[in-house]
């Protein structure tokens, strides 16, 4: 009897001991082996950047734009071969508007709401935005993406000094977690410990000129930052020497990491998707419009020709032609010749309104690019210059007909970017890539070719499982409603170039991410 | 003795739980312990789920086998492309059974069989990256049958019974795999109905030519749970407020079928010893009938709200059962045995809510005889399936199939108690 209760308790016993898991032959998480860091070492990754690095997205920061940034997405796989933790300045909300002392000073984000007749468009989610700039977060941050920094904002002390917020001397974002007033965003980045960095910076030393419409100077050959706007473009000089400054202060504890270069801002939808073709047109007005600027077209302009004020292919460039269907727009273009004062001597004896209506007058051409806030703009009434129009003595009814945006009153300098002023923009970003290129190479740090990898994106779209990633506003999936940040899936297909490069310069077999897996545009009515 | 003693112990070192599909196979200790095989033999009441046409073969008047199973399985994903992994969360099931058997005559008995020969629950992590597909599922089915067997010669008896199928499910997805409300949290819907019913029946027939041989045949008919308006509630959450959303939050009716497919069992019982008797059966499961599970979600005014088609095309499936029984003393009764069980899943329709592929099973047990009319039965499974890469391909995202897979690992462990008594 007594011998049968051990052949029961033995199975008991084994029920006990055994745990039961499956195992797989090759288990990705427990063999050390399975993804390697290669020469690289992951253990404290560091970003540093601009709004891409913060995961800006949607006209703002918000929490879910920030967990789907391209840096926390790498983060994630870098734990699979030896990464440590990866924390953030989270914002309070997923509103993303900011405050400073409790006055809201940014907007809150875009997120894709409906009209009344059901058709879709970006507008700003509503609610009372949490995050006020004073309460500082403490770090150390793995992430020191600042939105809005350009790269000499990196190394600029004070950058981050909440009192200069309000006077425009300092960034609101940085602000928030900068652990002193005099800090800069480098120092901080330095203060994580990073055994291995990703830099991304540049993309605002040519957007902010790009964005407004050509608005800024042109600085190439003005190596001092503090005389520079806002909208002006880095002399690429300056942008060498702090660019190869950030990456000596990075690499000078002997680590590794990427550099990304600077994409084509004109690819992104904020310049592709208003058509320059946006006017449309009846015939009956189009043939008013072409019977107005008939004496221009065929008298005006080939007689400044015949005098040399214009060379032949500009007065070919300033005819005005309309039609039934949709009409190239009729810009202010600074790039061409005055013809003001001239036309109003003999022999073309015109009135001032009409000599400056027709000043630096043309249509925009398939290369001129469109921004994207310029489509509030087309087809309305310029009420000041009806305004000015009244006050010369014009009638009010006529001066409303003269007064509309892109068909009768041409659009001023900073709602077109010009293909003059898109040539600035390339030449400064050729000059940037090649700076980071060759720091790359002497540094033997990874070259992200983000410039192709969106191009990419932009001619054609590229496939993954679920659809096609494009650069079309709203439904390409890579781009979030502000036109210019991507989404979380563009975020993620970001991360997986990053990835590749690093991938191909280290040796280390980091996977990419299932870009499916992550969101495009938000949906919501929740708006004002 | 004891090498076959060290045999069965490492056997049931880790026991099983599910055969292929939803399909459990824990219907008896005494049929469990020898590969859930029974269809031939005549060992106490359980014979009333293998196979009621041998009912009528129990000794005594009055039989009566009662017991349940702990069920303890895991699964475990990977995706080495993307670095995905995942594990279930052990839930545990505890099917029962209950069996009762009546000798009217000689030739004559009647009886009841409860038992639970259908149910899933697998249990993933929230928001794991086949969430689309399933976040967790419940599924549960109790059979409860009154029977009848009749001695329609002396060496051939038949039985069989109407079956009351009491089913219920519960089923939590996420919408797609990436539709979140404006915080991130992922947009879902539950899916709960209990208490539905349906009808079916089993019969069986045994041949017993001699005391060495018998031979034993049984069917289960396939019976349909469905789910029609009014039975459940979808109860969606999270979802965006925007009329872009595929629906909007809140509580839905659904509708939806579930076939618990038709089997058959046959079977060969030989005893080529006083002590011994070795078991063989052969299960085919007619799993075609489970083609898709198709969710249509309906507003009250009973129109469509949305619907969720998911393609299953499961195909028949086999499994072949070996068991053995060895009568240590009077008192003292091992068993072991092992069963291969073919999986119904085909190539890319391979859905983590069940996922289930070829998988052997390895089974041990003892009865012990406390008294002349009780025994206590245990048992133990342990089911191992093979390791796979596979993918569900038939998830339709924006018109476009987008599969999901990886490589799955999947165990179950079941041990088991019961009573058998007999007057």
């Amino acid at each position: 009897m007594k011998k049968y209760f051990n052949y029961i308790a033995l199975p008991a016993l084994a029920l006990g001991l055994v745990a039961c898991e499956p195992e797989f032959d090759n288990d990705i998480t427990e063999n050390q082996d399975f993804y390697t860091s290669g020469s690289a070492d992951f253990s404290s990754y560091v970003s540093v950047g601009n709004s891409l690095t913060a995961g800006f997205a949607d006209g703002a920061l918000y929490i879910t734009g920030q967990e789907n940034s391209y840096p926390n997405i790498m983060a994630q796989q870098f734990a699979l071969a030896g990464g440590g933790s990866f924390s953030q300045p989270l914002v309070s909300d997923n509103l993303g508007g900011l405050t400073l002392g409790g006055m809201q000073i940014t907007e809150n984000r875009f997120v894709l709401a409906t009209d009344a007749d059901g058709n879709p468009g970006p507008a700003r989610l509503a609610g009372t935005p949490t995050t006020e700039v004073s309460n500082i977060v403490a770090g150390p941050f793995n992430n020191v993406g600042v939105p809005g920094a350009k790269s000499f904002h990196l190394v600029a002390p004070g950058y981050g000094n909440v009192a200069g917020v309000a006077t425009g001397q300092a960034n609101p974002y940085f602000a928030r977690f900068a652990s002193s007033a005099n800090t800069t965003v480098m120092a901080e980045a330095l203060a994580a410990n990073p055994t291995f960095f990703s830099l991304w910076i540049g993309n605002n030393d040519i957007l902010g000129f790009a964005t407004s419409g050509g608005a800024g100077a042109d600085q190439t050959g003005n190596p001092d930052a503090t005389t520079y706007g806002p909208n002006d473009i880095t002399d690429p000089t300056l942008f060498a020497g702090v660019y190869a400054q950030e990456v000596a202060a990075l690499t000078s504890t002997g680590a590794k990491g990427a550099l990304v270069n600077i994409p084509d801002v004109t690819s992104i939808p904020f310049f592709t998707t208003v058509p320059s073709q946006a006017i449309p047109l009846d015939e009956e007005t189009a043939a008013t419009l072409n019977a107005s600027f008939a004496a221009y077209n065929t008298q005006v302009l080939p007689g400044l020709a015949s005098f040399g004020v214009i060379t032949a292919e500009e007065a070919a460039a300033r005819q005005i032609n309309f039609s039934a269907g949709s009409n190239f727009i009729t810009i202010q273009d600074e790039d061409l010749t005055d013809i003001s004062t001239m036309v109003q001597g003999a022999p073309f004896n015109l009135d001032p309104i009409t000599a400056a209506l027709l000043s630096q007058l043309r249509q925009t051409t398939n290369d001129d690019l469109v921004p994207l806030t310029t489509a509030g703009v087309l087809g309305t009434i310029d009420e000041a210059y009806v305004g000015f129009l009244v006050s010369q003595g014009v009638p009010v009814e006529q001066a409303g007909l003269l007064a509309i945006n892109g068909v009768s009153r041409p659009l001023q300098d900073q709602f077109v970017l010009t293909t003059q002023e898109q040539a600035l923009v390339t030449a400064a970003q050729t000059q940037y890539n090649a700076t980071i290129q060759a720091l790359a190479d002497a540094n033997g740090l990874a070259y992200v070719d983000a410039r192709t990898a969106l191009q990419n994106v932009a001619n054609g779209g590229v496939a993954f499982s679920g659809g096609i990633l494009s650069s079309q506003f709203v439904t390409g999936g890579a781009f979030s409603l502000d036109g210019v940040h991507p989404t979380p899936r563009g975020y993620a297909f970001t991360a997986n170039a990053v990835i590749n490069a690093i991938n191909s310069t280290y040796g280390s077999t980091i996977p990419g991410v299932d870009i499916g897996g992550y969101a495009s545009v938000t949906i919501s009515n929740d708006v004002n | 003795m004891k090498k076959v003693l060290s045999v069965v112990v490492l056997l049931l070192v880790c026991a099983v739980t599910y055969a292929g599909g939803y399909r459990v196979s824990l219907q008896g200790q005494r049929g469990l312990a020898m590969g859930h095989t029974g269809v031939a033999m005549v060992n106490n009441a359980e014979i009333a789920f293998f196979n009621p046409g041998g009912l009528v073969h129990l000794e005594g008047k009055l039989n009566i086998a009662v017991g349940g199973f702990g069920v303890f399985s895991d699964v475990k994903f990977q995706n080495a492309e993307f670095g995905q992994t995942s594990q279930t969360e052990s839930p545990t099931g505890t099917p029962l059974y209950l069996y009762a058997s009546y000798n009217v005559s000689e030739k004559l008995a009647v009886g009841l069989a409860v038992y639970t020969p259908y149910g899933s629950t697998v249990e993933y992590p929230t928001d794991w990256s086949g969430s689309h597909l399933v976040n967790n599922i419940d599924l549960s089915a109790i059979f409860v049958q009154p029977l009848v067997s009749v001695k329609l010669l002396e060496d051939l008896s038949i039985g069989g019974g109407p079956i009351l199928a009491i089913g219920g499910v519960n089923f939590n997805r996420n919408l797609t795999r990436n539709l979140t409300d404006i915080d991130g949290n992922r947009s879902n819907v539950t899916i709960d109905s209990q208490g539905l019913t349906a009808f079916g029946f089993s019969v069986g027939a045994m041949i017993t030519p001699n005391d060495q041989w018998s031979f034993g045949v049984n069917y289960r008919s396939r019976i349909d749970i469905d789910v029609e308006q009014g039975d459940g509630d979808a109860v969606f959450s999270n979802v965006p407020n925007s009329p872009l959303a595929p629906i909007a939050n809140g509580t839905y009716d659904f509708t939806a079928t579930l076939p618990l497919p038709a089997e058959w069992t046959v079977g060969v019982s030989y005893k080529p010893s006083d002590k011994w008797t070795l078991n063989f059966d052969w299960n085919y499961a007619e799993w075609d009938a489970y083609e898709a599970l198709d969710i249509m979600f309906l507003n009250t005014d009973g129109s469509l709200a949305l619907e969720s088609i998911n393609p299953r095309n499961y195909k028949n499936a086999s499994s072949y059962r070996l068991g053995a029984q060895f009568d240590v003393s009077s008192k003292f009764v091992l068993r072991g045995g092992a069963y291969f069980d073919e999986s119904p899943v085909q190539d890319g329709f391979f859905a983590p809510e069940t996922p289930r592929n070829d998988s052997y099973g390895f089974t041990g047990g003892f009865t012990y005889n406390v008294t002349d009319k009780l025994a206590i039965d245990a048992s133990f499974l342990y089911l191992t399936f093979k390791e796979i890469d596979a993918s569900y391909d038939s998830y339709v995202e924006g018109g476009e199939r987008v599969p999901f897979g990886g490589t799955y690992k999947s165990s179950a462990f079941a041990p088991g108690l019961g009573l058998s008594y007999k007057l």
